[in-house]
């Protein structure tokens, strides 16, 4: 056991610290793309902070793979104000399919772009009828000379509004098993017939969106791997998207925000901190959280030293992280209790109503990137070996 | 950075889970359960002869000196194994309030005849933790009176340490005139438990236990080995329903197959997955952290206690009928599980302790 990062790593945090400290007070600002953004994302990656793994001829830093090292950029990162580095489907799970499974074009056309933030991305996964059963997916791609044509319907398009460009699963081998009839496009989002339409949330945001296809007309070349492959595609992106839903360091941040919280709010002049049953609800939730924490450390060392199994830790971080973020965001409406259901700009309203705002959005992430019951199933057959439900027929 | 067992402490769990399932299998832990104590002396003294008694006791003094990882893994397999003998108390508990405040002569006293599987020290600190039946025990005069409930590993024990309202920590003797032992049964046959009644019996004040840090460090290792004890029953539980879920059928098929099955499995696994990583991190707090090591060993206990329950009560469900049956035996690890989670604190005593650490009261 050794939960030093050893010695040699202090000039990199010194570094780090350093960078950090000149460009605390860098603003940057406008809509997704502005210039200022661009920029900034760009001084990310010259200094290594961004990108960092990514080769230099794709428009990355080009260092080496330390975990480490990137574990202490986000930890001076989060302690500080300074912007941070630009996320987003994109980044998270296109730019890692293009490196391992794209064409030598579609990385040089795509990845420095994405990495810049001049090249926002939305995913078309999920549609009307193919939910958690996605490869039952029925939106087609058909060639016509040197073209795709795409018809169909996606849902849950997440940022489908801002994004220039799309990577979609479409059925291109209609005889085939389901599974093997599906390939990976990237489509350009102001190509002909795509209609947009937001889908107002419960909480009165529009995150997602439904697209309409029809008609969609995308050079030949646009396909990742090759024809029938995309669900093996999409796999390969699929973890990198579950990993990053649940990070037990943002819940401590909102686990302190709880505290300060139930300090401050009082019921007949009483702090709420101060009701036994209220503060056992939060040590409770502390405990579990401490629980994530130490899980997540053993995921870090089994990314630094390979021969460490990680893999059951690794399948519960979605289902345990998503449940205990509702569950405290809960407990903070519970200590407002009437107070706690004001909302939007009423009197009275705490935090600008974002412990309401939370509390409904990880209701959502519950149910997004695969449900907390298909996340059940994906723990009880790859992790614990217990078999698939029988298939019914034709399904 | 490395975070989980090195090779010497997962050779250490293999030979201790492969010395059990060599002389602890279930038809033995229900002879002992069923009153045959000679079985297990048997596994006591194998238990000796690994060494397992002077794990935390310093090399002067004959023990191994090793750390509180070490100790987890010994519990955890303790636990995987329902295994009828001391530890907790006896062994970590104990020669570590000792080793901490002690004098010269206590440390040459006991020690080394700890270290040496020579003698059993029951301890009792329920009082301070919180007192039941108006239990407690009073000091003057070098001697000892009152009444001490549920000693860990106190049954025929040579010595036993105490804990009075104020944290101060006292050995005294067996053979002492002036002991009265009651035996208690508890559901967990696989452990001891009694009550002293103490009437002006000679005892040795712990002296540096005055001060309250020793006593805390002490409640800390006893709450992280009994969590990991815990961990270990609760991880064998969990591998039995799965195992079992994959051997029997209904409607024509594995009952694994069930999604109602798989998903109480992968609840149980989501849980009970990030407690052996809660366990591994309490330790090396205790050890390398002090500023940590108070908070992380109270919720690894509360947190672990609740998590426990949860999978032995999930466990014996998807055993249906068999998991209820004496035949299986499920219960023992059941029964150990609800011991240790009253031990040393139920989880809202501990999280009390908790809020307090961290200053809620201001």
């Amino acid at each position: 056991m050794d939960l030093e990062y050893g010695p040699q790593y202090d000039d990199f945090r010194a570094e780090v610290i350093s960078f950090i400290k000149e460009n605390e007070n860098t603003k940057i600002s406008g809509p997704p793309r502005s210039e200022s953004r661009i920029a900034w994302q760009q001084k990310l990656i010259d200094n290594g902070y961004f990108a960092r793994s990514i080769p230099k001829e794709y428009g990355g830093y080009g260092g080496d793979m330390d975990i480490i090292k990137l574990r202490i950029i986000a930890e001076e990162f989060a302690k500080s104000p300074i912007p941070k580095p630009a996320a987003g489907q994109g980044i998270q799970m296109l730019v890692p399919t293009l490196l391992s499974l794209g064409t030598e074009e579609q990385k040089q056309a795509y990845i420095k772009p994405t990495l810049r933030g001049e090249i926002l991305w939305c995913q078309g996964y999920s549609e009307p009828n193919s939910g958690s059963d996605l490869a039952s997916l029925q939106t087609k791609a058909e060639l016509d000379g040197d073209e795709w044509v795409i018809n169909g319907q996606k849902i849950w398009t997440s940022t489908a509004h801002l994004s220039q460009m799309c990577f979609i699963l479409v059925r291109t081998e209609p005889d085939a098993p389901k599974h093997q009839g599906i390939s990976y496009l990237l489509m350009p989002m102001d190509a002909e017939g795509i209609d947009r339409r937001p889908i107002k949330q419960m909480t009165g945001d529009s995150d997602f969106n439904e697209l309409f296809l029809t008609d969609v007309r995308i050079p030949a070349e646009n396909i990742v791997g090759a024809r029938g492959e995309g669900w093996k595609v999409a796999n390969a992106t699929l973890g990198h998207e579950r990993g990053s839903l649940a990070d037990p360091n943002v819940t401590q941040n909102r686990l302190n925000s709880l505290i300060d919280l139930m300090k401050n709010e009082t019921i007949d002049g009483q702090r709420i901190i101060d009701k036994p049953i209220f503060r056992d609800r939060l040590l409770s939730i502390q405990g579990r959280l401490m629980a994530q924490q130490s899980n997540a450390l053993r995921i870090l060392s089994s990314q630094i030293n390979k021969e460490q199994d990680a893999n059951l830790a690794k399948s519960i971080v979605k289902l345990q992280g998503t449940e205990l973020r509702h569950e405290l965001e809960g407990l903070a409406i519970d200590a407002m209790g009437e107070i706690g259901t004001l909302y939007e700009d009423s009197p009275h309203l705490r935090d600008n109503g974002v412990w309401q705002m939370t509390y409904m959005y990880y209701l959502g992430l519950i149910i997004g990137g695969g449900t907390n019951q298909i996340q059940k199933n994906i723990i009880s057959e790859r992790a614990l070996g217990m078999p698939k439900e029988p298939k019914i027929q034709g399904a | 950075m490395y975070f989980g067992l090195s090779e010497e402490q997962k050779s250490l769990e293999e030979n201790i889970n492969r010395f059990l399932a060599d002389n602890a299998p279930l038809d033995t832990i229900k002879a002992v359960a069923n009153g045959e104590e000679s079985k297990a002396d048997a596994v006591h003294q194998g238990i000796l002869d690994l060494g397992l008694s002077g794990l935390v006791i310093p090399e002067e003094y004959g023990g191994l000196e090793l750390n509180m990882l070490f100790a987890t893994v010994v519990a955890a397999a303790l636990g995987s194994g329902t295994a009828p003998v001391p530890y907790t108390g006896s062994y970590v508990m104990a020669p570590l309030a000792i080793n901490l405040a002690g004098s010269d002569d206590q440390k040459n006293q006991w020690l080394p005849k700890i270290a040496g599987g020579e003698c059993v020290i029951g301890v009792g600190l329920s009082e301070y933790v919180g007192a039941r039946e108006d239990a407690g025990i009073e000091f003057s005069n070098g001697k000892l009176s009152g009444r001490s409930l549920f000693l860990i590993d106190g049954k025929n024990a040579d010595a036993y340490l105490l804990a009075n309202k104020s944290g101060e920590l006292f050995l005294i003797e067996a053979s002492s005139p002036g002991i009265e032992v009651i035996e208690l049964t508890t559901v967990d046959k696989t452990r001891t438990s009694i009550e002293l009644i103490l009437k002006d019996v000679n005892a040795d004040l712990l002296s540096g236990s005055s001060d309250k840090s020793i006593i805390e460090k002490v409640l800390d290792a006893g709450r992280i080995m009994l969590a990991a004890d815990t961990v270990g029953a609760a991880q064998v539980m969990l591998d039995k329903s799965v195992a079992y879920s994959l051997e029997r059928k209904q409607f024509g098929r594995l009952i694994g197959s069930f999604q109602a099955v798989k998903h109480m499995c992968a609840e149980m696994a989501a849980e009970l997955e990030p407690c052996h990583s809660m366990i591994w991190h309490a330790a090396h707090c205790f050890d390398n952290v002090p500023e940590e090591a108070r908070l992380m060993a109270c919720q690894t206990k509360a947190h672990i206690s609740e998590v426990g329950q949860q999978v032995s009560k999930t466990a014996t469900e998807v055993h249906g009928g068999m998991g209820f049956t004496d035949e299986l035996g499920l219960h023992y690890w059941f029964k150990r599980i609800g011991l240790n989670k009253q031990l040393l604190g139920s989880p809202e005593l501990i999280r009390e302790e908790a809020g307090k650490l961290q200053g809620f009261d201001q």
